[in-house]
């Protein structure tokens, strides 16, 4: 099973579409090079989390994604 | 009493308030907090999207910050999701307590974090299109409020 790479909020804008479908296994690396040049840009900013398998990495470069995993790429929040 | 939860269509706090109530007999004070979309600005609509691993998990850890840090008997916490028109509510905050200072403060705890640090990212439709929204420097002050110390 691939991983799910997901849009959240601006960056599904940037993107030019809420989720696409990437190779397991997917680092920090792979994403980067798998989303559109758009969304890549504003990947490393501290203010764009990541989440794999539902929980907020606290560090983005040790991202490690396997088979069937879902990773939501997270910008700023606008709160409720 | 705790009902936490994400709404995907309109409410009417009231429905909501009144069984909340009941449900804490014995009560000493209730705080509710409701908030709606402004009708200014020329905003047709607001959209709320969430993600939903983390948006009603993060909610309910919340939750459990409150019910650490105040003395409460029950909590209701109800966020809209989707599009929102101007004037329908989009949260609702109440909270059940011995004491009216827990009541009232925890209703400010909760929508102080709500406001700044929860799973949510809204987009505002104007007449011309859709812009998305940041939380204002003073949601991020009210937040930083809570920060400070306090016994526990």
């Amino acid at each position: 099973m691939p991983v799910r790479v997901l849009f959240l909020g601006q960056l599904a804008d940037l993107a030019g579409t809420g989720e696409i479908s990437v190779p397991a296994p997917l680092d920090w690396d792979g994403l980067l090079r798998s989303v559109p040049a758009a969304v890549a840009e504003r990947l490393p900013a501290e203010t764009v989390k990541l989440a794999c398998a539902g929980q907020v990495l606290a560090d983005k470069i040790s991202l490690c994604a396997m088979d069937g995993d879902e990773v939501a790429l997270l910008p700023p929040v606008s709160g409720g | 009493m705790r009902d936490i939860r994400l709404i995907d269509r309109p409410f009417i706090p009231g429905t909501l308030i009144d069984p909340f109530t009941q449900a804490n007999p014995g009560l000493g004070g209730v705080c509710t907090f409701v908030g709606e979309v402004r009708a200014e600005g020329g905003v047709e609509a607001l959209e709320l999207t969430h993600y939903e691993p983390l948006t009603l998990p993060g909610m309910n850890a919340l939750a459990d910050r409150a019910c650490a840090r105040f003395d409460l008997m029950g909590l209701l916490m109800v966020h809209r999701i989707g599009m929102i028109r101007p004037g329908e509510p989009i949260v609702c905050v109440s909270a059940a307590a011995r004491h009216r200072r827990d009541a009232i403060d925890t209703v400010d705890f909760v929508m102080d974090h709500l406001k700044s640090a929860a799973w949510f990212w809204k987009r505002e439709k104007r007449a011309n299109g859709w812009h998305w929204i940041e939380p204002r420097a003073e949601d991020h002050a009210d937040l930083a409020r809570w920060k400070m110390p306090h016994p526990e």
